[in-house]
């Protein structure tokens, strides 16, 4: 069934010049297998659609049930010089969250 | 102030610079020589000196932005007001603004050269423990620095507290994993991290800001006053470690290439997680280097639209706004907050919002253009769709945040000891 990540897993986004990172963490220990297989980098530069004009890469953290996605030129050039009206892009790990998985 | 005179601390640490309020401090002491330091040091200094003096606890903060010295010189002028007998040890010499040629590159995606980016108007390397242990080897109530990387705000006590040497990397990234949980303050004790009904978090409004109790391996417990608002659990840890970490792996900071994927959390008591285990490979050869430059002008405009056809009425007037400034302003953004402002779309939202907000930004050369976006956009109460109120608009300079990397022997860090009646160099 499908089902939203928001149901599965919390998030939080940081901002590194025009680097993007969403680090997401499973609610239960025992969905984080479950991420790691279907939350890959590719899907989720899908999902992130215009948000991410460059690379998506993961880093997998299994000590934490946590995946890191670092997204290249995310930011509109950057926090200082961003037209956005979230230059940070902190807004952007509920974006991650609206995901949809099978699960 | 509930943690500095009830967290039994040895050493409080106050991280308050983000990534370009440097190059915003700079523009400040261009204008003022005796300013350019953190706008609060002295209100924030005006409760804690007593306290520290109290508890028997040492304050380290890089409130010191683009002035370090001068806001140590604050501080020595207010603890004189206060009656208060405080010494200050300032560590400068980040300020590397002179030793940047046009030529060097920038570590940035495109490693366009300095000479791609406007006028300069600061540089600051990020300093770590080992220039600011001296001044803690002065023994001075207050450490006050400029740029320094943010754990090692937190790395640099816990080196001096124990005496360890600065090549033991285990512990130096088993303390920076402490410090990176630590630098965010109240985003570790529940801080930003609530959502009603699935992460409720109590008493925010009285958030607790974190401790954290510190062993001679560099591993330790994180906890806050018992009574403050917040919390602390594996799962408000787990997001601040990974915080803005590029690679979980490895972590770079001046002191150490930390690795935090070897982290490990458990919750021990209620607010109190354990954390052990990160670890650490030698530091790099280099310091990182902040470059602030002259980035243009912001111009915005905001207007809101409510009821029907809200959100059409919203993109009518943003191409309306947009075809008025076709001819003077390309780089140009137009939202209608409510629906794609924050996430650039909706991710399939079935219902249009009651009420939406059209926004304009653009990026402009002057800062007359950059008036203009808002007036144009406060222009459609007379050319603009029916019912749009509320205008909102704004016209900024921008300082724009470049970094690239420098060798440390090209650097001079140093020490100051500011006492009542005199200034020593001390490193």
């Amino acid at each position: 069934m499908k089902r939203k990540l928001h149901e599965l897993a919390h998030a939080r986004a940081g901002d590194k010049g025009d680097t993007l990172t969403l680090a997401l963490f499973a609610y239960r220990d025992e969905d984080y297998e479950l991420l790691r297989r279907q939350v890959t980098a590719q899907a989720v530069k899908q999902h992130l659609g215009r948000i991410v004009q460059g690379d998506v890469r993961r880093f997998e953290v299994p000590n934490l049930h946590a995946l890191q996605f670092v997204c290249e030129r995310a930011l509109d050039t950057g926090v200082t010089t961003s037209l956005g009206i979230d230059p940070h892009g902190k807004t952007l790990s509920y974006a991650l969250l609206e995901m949809v998985i099978d699960a | 102030m509930i943690l500095a005179s009830q967290g039994e601390l040895d050493y409080l640490a106050l991280e308050c610079l983000a990534e370009r309020t440097i190059a915003l401090a700079q523009l400040r002491k261009l204008a003022d020589p005796a300013g350019g330091f953190d706008p609060l040091l002295e209100t924030r200094l005006r409760a804690l000196l007593p306290l520290a003096l109290r508890h028997d606890f040492r304050i380290v903060t890089n409130m010191g932005a683009a002035n370090p010295l001068g806001a140590g010189r604050r501080v020595i002028a207010l603890s004189r007001e206060l009656g208060l007998k405080v010494t200050v040890a300032v560590v400068s010499g980040d300020d590397v603004l002179s030793l940047l040629e046009p030529s060097m590159r920038t570590i940035e995606a495109r490693g366009a050269p300095l000479s791609e980016y406007g006028a300069l108007v600061s540089a600051n390397a990020y300093f770590g423990a080992e220039e600011i242990l001296p001044a803690l080897a002065t023994g001075a109530h207050v450490v006050i620095t400029g740029r320094v990387a943010d754990p090692s705000l937190f790395v640099a006590p816990i080196a001096h507290a124990f005496g360890w040497r600065l090549d033991d990397w285990q512990r130096l990234g088993r303390a920076t994993a402490v410090g990176h949980l630590l630098e965010c303050a109240g985003q570790v004790t529940g801080g930003y991290f609530a959502e009603p009904g699935l992460k409720d978090v109590p008493n925010l409004a009285q958030l607790g800001f974190p401790w954290c109790d510190v062993d001679a391996e560099g591993n330790g417990t994180l906890g806050k006053v018992a009574g403050t608002g917040g919390a602390i659990t594996l799962r408000t840890a787990k997001e601040q470690l990974l915080y803005e970490v590029t690679d979980p792996g490895g972590y770079i900071t001046p002191d150490v290439v930390a690795d935090f994927s070897s982290v490990r959390l458990s919750e021990t008591a209620p607010d109190r997680v354990r954390v052990q285990g990160a670890g650490g490979r030698p530091r790099t050869a280099t310091y990182k280097v902040s470059v602030g430059y002259r980035a243009g002008f912001v111009g915005e405009g905001e207007i809101s639209y409510a009821g029907a056809k809200a959100v059409e009425r919203a993109r009518l007037g943003g191409e309306i706004v947009r075809e008025r400034l076709r001819d003077d302003i390309s780089d140009i953004r137009i939202d209608v907050i409510g629906v794609d402002s924050a996430h650039r779309g909706d991710f399939g939202y079935p219902h249009p919002p009651y009420e939406v907000r059209l926004r304009v930004a653009a990026r402009t050369p002057t800062r007359e253009l950059a008036e203009r976006v808002g007036a144009e956009v406060e222009a459609l109460w007379i050319n603009g769709p029916a019912g749009g109120g509320g205008v909102r608009r704004y016209a900024q300079e921008r300082i724009g945040v470049v970094s690239l990397l420098l060798e440390r022997s090209r650097v001079r860090p140093r020490v100051t000891l500011l006492e009542e009646d005199r200034e020593t160099q001390a490193a």
